[in-house]
């Protein structure tokens, strides 16, 4: 087990490396280097940066150096003091600053979901498998495709119509108007929650179809094996040896995708954010991008890519510990 | 987001012995494929999508880009049948009748009953290049009177009929996801196959590349590549470029498929026998490997094509894929971005049901191909 950890240690390093290195020469694709971008947008506002500020700023970032260099003096700045960049849309404030502010409530939104999501799969999953081709299956398995059919933003906009229309809910965003500056009390805390669960079950719906035809054909695979023959025919009641035995092997997907919560809480759901005007990450990214702002983008992809391996750790971990087939596969080889 | 499980049913017990091994594997396939029953109707949905891929010019009522300003956001006009029998049966549209809003100046069209445009097949109506080469200009089903449009889904806030943009928007989102599966297919078949059949090094190099690739989120991806390519380039250069951002994404699984599947062929008693016979690689490959996954291969190529029809709508969206005057499905949903323009325009997020309906007889296409894929299971 030693052995494979410090193995996958080795190949998250070099992965990792890999990235950084592919997110820079994404920075550096779009014409025209960061500085001369920023002196057009002062421009543009009639301001003019003084020379010394733009010799300050072009030696920060290394402009003007080789692709290495420029790399180097990102990647230390980075690693070394937590220095991301900075924005220039958002008045230059440090990248790092600006992402902080919105982790809360992207993980927020990336728990809750997930919770949702496997709360309900796992039942609807589970009666699916064991009652293959009766009515609540295929009622299942439709709604499970029409859930992987619809555009989550096309969703969301419905709903938000409908909502506006018939019941009088305003639209999109985390407070109502009156307790947008108000300080946090109970009734601001209420208002959130009655802005958060139409995204949340948003969200929830495509991951749920997913999760339902993933459990369904785990199930099915292990139902007919013979173990499962034996302790019926050992006379285990047929619940027990169903939650004992198949079920268990069918919860490998959530151990494999556990560890997918950690880049959520940069990614804050996006396209569901943008739409509904929730305060996340997502946003926030979507703006550095439509305003090329390639220091911001970057450490968002940095900062996700990264997530995301060591979130694939943990799920291999995870699944590790809880499935010792995949455990004795780790020590053999 | 990636799912990493293998999804495979258990098989049903309703595959009668082939009497004497006649029928062919692709025959066998057809016949299993057939019992899927939502397979079947969503291969008809999806060929009568292509086909009006191909006829889009006759198909559309009118031109995509035809502008009208006195019917900005127009609903949209239903077609009612004349019940008099005057002279035979005809067909009509209402109307419109136009006010100001008093508060907001804004144009506000009701339809009509008092109002009759007569509708019929074959009309007159704006001149075309069928394929970009033959000239006419008749248009299946449209208003009869070239002066008087008639807008069956309504106008977007140009006054552009949402009705024909779907239609000639159809021909950018369902190619693009074929060509994006073509290209994942030959990257994906390539790679897969090398790994897969040659193991070793090859495999462990190509296995941490697709690691890598799976490991970059793929929202953020999308969108800072496709914030790389450059405004001034045309909608046909966007289309390439949205495309092979899809694909370069996108053959990571296909690969891991076809590796599996080599690596499960590898070990059959069949390619033992013909490795014993004196079979060339070459031949052993493309002879006797590849037919056995080619209908794994196919089921998994479909399920690809709806995730790409969606990636191409989400980012186009989002304002970051095709852009005006390319005219594709995403871009039509991007009129619909705001809340306030559903509100006062509920009609512009219809293009969104003809993506829900494509991808989702796509998806029933591509389920009914997987259960069907081995027929000899």
């Amino acid at each position: 087990m030693l052995a494979f950890l410090v193995r996958r240690l080795g190949w998250m390093a070099v992965t990792l490396w890999a990235v950084s290195l592919a997110t820079f020469f994404i920075i550096s694709l779009p014409p025209g280097d960061y500085v001369s971008t920023l002196q057009a947008n002062a421009e543009e506002r009639g301001e003019i940066m003084g020379p010394a500020e733009v010799a300050a700023l072009r030696d920060r970032y290394g402009l003007g150096q080789s692709f290495f260099a420029q790399y180097w003096k990102w990647i230390t700045n980075i690693v070394f003091h937590g220095d991301f960049g900075q924005a220039f849309a958002w008045n230059m404030r440090p990248v790092s600053d600006l992402i902080w502010d919105r982790v809360g409530l992207s993980f927020f939104l990336s728990v809750a979901t997930m919770l949702l999501i496997w709360a309900i799969a796992w039942p609807i999953g589970i009666y699916s498998a064991v009652r293959q081709y009766s009515p609540g299956d295929y009622a299942a398995t439709f709604f499970g495709f029409i859930g992987m059919a619809v555009p989550e933003f096309m969703l969301a906009l419905v709903l938000m119509w409908v909502g506006m229309r018939w019941f009088g809910q305003s639209p999109g965003g985390l407070f109502s108007p009156e307790y947008q500056d108000a300080a946090w009390n109970l009734g601001k805390v209420l208002d959130a929650a009655s802005h958060l669960w139409l995204p949340i079950l948003i969200i929830a719906v495509s991951g749920t179809a997913g999760a339902i035809r993933i459990i369904r054909a785990n199930l099915l695979d292990e139902l007919y094996k013979p173990y499962v023959v034996a302790a019926r025919a050992k006379g285990l009641p047929e619940w027990k040896l169903l939650l004992k035995y198949p079920v268990r092997t069918s919860m490998s997907p959530f151990f494999s995708t556990v560890g997918w919560l950690l880049p959520g809480l940069i990614s804050g759901e996006t396209i569901i954010s943008i739409v509904m005007n929730l305060p996340t990450t997502g946003p926030l990214m979507l703006g550095g991008v439509l305003n090329q702002d390639m220091y911001l983008v970057g450490s968002f992809i940095l900062i996700l890519s990264t997530l995301t391996v060591i979130g694939t750790l943990i799920s291999d971990l995870a699944l590790a510990w809880w499935d010792p087939r995949i455990r004795h596969s780790y020590e053999g080889g | 987001m990636v799912t990493t499980t293998v999804e495979r049913t258990v098989d049903e017990a309703d595959d009668a012995p082939v009497v004497g091994g006649q029928a062919s594997p692709w025959r066998l396939v057809w016949r299993r494929f057939r019992k899927h029953r939502l397979a079947l109707a969503g291969a008809v949905v999806v060929l009568f999508a292509y086909f009006v891929v191909a006829f889009a010019e006759i198909l559309a009522p009118g031109s995509p880009s035809a502008v009208d300003e006195k019917h900005t956001y127009a609903p949209p006009q239903i077609v009612k049948v004349d019940l008099s029998w005057d002279d035979g049966l005809r067909l009509y549209a209402n109307g419109y009748t136009t006010k100001r809003d008093p508060e907001t100046f804004e144009q506000i069209h009701t339809v009509d009953p008092g109002k009759r445009i007569p509708v019929t097949f074959f009309a007159k109506g704006d001149a075309y290049k069928m394929w970009g080469v033959i000239p006419w200009d008749r248009h299946l089903f449209a208003s009869a009177d070239p002066d008087q449009k008639v807008y069956f889904l309504g106008t977007d806030r140009a006054g552009r009929d949402v009705f024909s943009r779907i239609i000639h928007g159809a021909r950018v989102s369902l190619s693009i996801g074929l060509v994006g599966v073509a290209v994942s297919f030959v990257l994906g078949l390539l790679f897969g196959g090398i790994s897969g059949y040659f193991g070793g090094t090859p495999d462990l190099a190509i296995q941490r590349v697709i690691e890598f690739l799976m490991s970059i989120p793929t929202l953020p991806l999308w969108l800072s590549l496709s914030a790389a390519v450059p405004d001034q380039w045309g909608p046909l250069a966007r289309y390439f470029a949205i495309t092979t951002i899809l694909s370069v994404i996108g053959w990571t699984g296909l690969a891991r498929v076809v590796r599996g599947r080599f690596f499960s062929l590898r070990e059959e008693d069949f390619v033992t026998a013909a490795r014993l016979d004196g079979c060339g690689r070459g031949r052993i490959i493309f002879r006797h490997m590849v037919p056995s996954m080619s209908s794994h291969v196919i089921a998994s190529l479909t399920m690809a094509v709806p995730g790409m029809i969606l990636g191409e709508t989400a980012m186009s969206f989002l304002g970051l894929g095709l852009q005006s005057p390319a005219v594709s499905w995403g871009v039509l949903l991007q009129e619909a971005q705001n809340i306030r323009t559903v509100e006062t325009a509920p009609w512009l997020l219809i293009p969104g049901v003809a993506v829900f309906v494509t991808v989702l007889a796509m998806n029933f296409v591509g389920d009914g191909l997987r259960d069907s894929a081995d027929p000899y299971k």
